[in-house]
């Protein structure tokens, strides 16, 4: 039988990379308020949990932090492509590291977005929903 | 020139106590939603409670901390959970990672450093009778704050 590959859906299965418990929580929500209905929310402390999770969970988005123990969040994002269900995903960071050479590295491996904490749910919004095919 | 001199100077130059105040306000303003207020030092004395460090390595080599007594740290986990009763691992995380995003914001400010400046992922030390100490042997800049009254108290603490 084949995977089931990523496509765009209504509900929007999310998996929010973060090794912060509390930030976890705070992406989910700024999620909700950014008008994401969330079917199902998987969450991981660091890069390698995450490419677990993603073995048993097919997911619509992925958002990420960068400084992680373990597995960092560029090195996930880097990976993320030998995990076929994964395959098309948008990848959004979510991250304190702001420079300019995180932003190229982060997009160039693969991520769609880039959030730099503190972030608003405004600013959530504006990057997640177009990736979601929903208008701002 | 001397380290403390240097640093004074770098410090002064680079404007980094209005720097460091804005890169504060913004994190407790947006992740927060709460405004905290500059007190002088000594006016408010922390006793005990949660210590989050940030080490900072290449362009800036040191530490940052965030230190608050238990009842405070409490009420920014609550504040950041969205008024969610806290855990004492909620409560430890959400110091640790407002510290994390003190240093981050603090640096992305500072042109030029954010980019030669890497942060460690957030340690937290808590408790009742505990003194902490830097062994960074260079000079610090601290803030005092009041979050609804009660201290925070955030230091840059830079080897020379």
């Amino acid at each position: 039988m084949a995977a089931e590959r990523w496509e765009p859906m209504d509900k929007t299965r999310a998996l929010i990379v973060d090794d912060s418990s509390v930030m976890r929580k705070i992406v989910e929500r700024s999620l909700r308020q950014a008008g994401v209905e969330l079917e199902k929310v998987t969450e991981a402390s660091n890069g390698a949990e995450a490419l677990v999770a993603l073995q048993s969970n097919v997911v619509d988005l992925i958002l990420c932090d960068i400084n992680m123990p373990v597995m960092d969040g560029l090195e996930f994002v880097r990976q993320i492509g030998t995990v076929e269900t994964a395959k098309g995903v948008p990848i959004v960071m979510i991250t304190t590291e702001g420079s300019e050479s995180h932003v190229v590295q982060a997009l160039s491996a693969g991520a769609r977005g880039y959030i730099r904490k503190p972030f608003t749910p405004d600013q959530v919004k504006e990057h997640v929903l177009p990736l979601l095919g929903k208008k701002v | 020139m001397s380290a403390d001199t240097a640093f004074a100077r770098r410090a002064h130059e680079e404007k980094w106590r209005p720097t460091l105040k804005l890169a504060i306000e913004e994190v407790f303003e947006i992740m927060l939603g709460r405004q905290v207020e500059p007190r002088e030092q000594g006016e408010l004395k922390v006793k005990g409670g949660f210590t989050a460090m940030v080490g900072l390595a290449g362009a800036l080599c040191g530490v940052f901390t965030v230190c608050c007594e238990a009842e405070t740290a409490r009420r920014m986990a609550c504040c950041m959970l969205g008024d969610v009763a806290a855990s004492e691992d909620h409560v430890a995380d959400a110091v640790g990672e407002i510290c994390n995003m003190i240093a981050g914001n603090f640096k992305n400010k500072l042109a030029g450093t954010d980019e030669r400046c890497m942060l460690s992922v957030p340690s937290v030390v808590s408790g009742g009778d505990y003194n902490f100490r830097s062994m960074a042997d260079g000079d610090s800049i601290a803030m005092v704050l009041a979050l609804e009254g009660a201290p925070v108290i955030v230091r840059l603490q830079l080897h020379s």
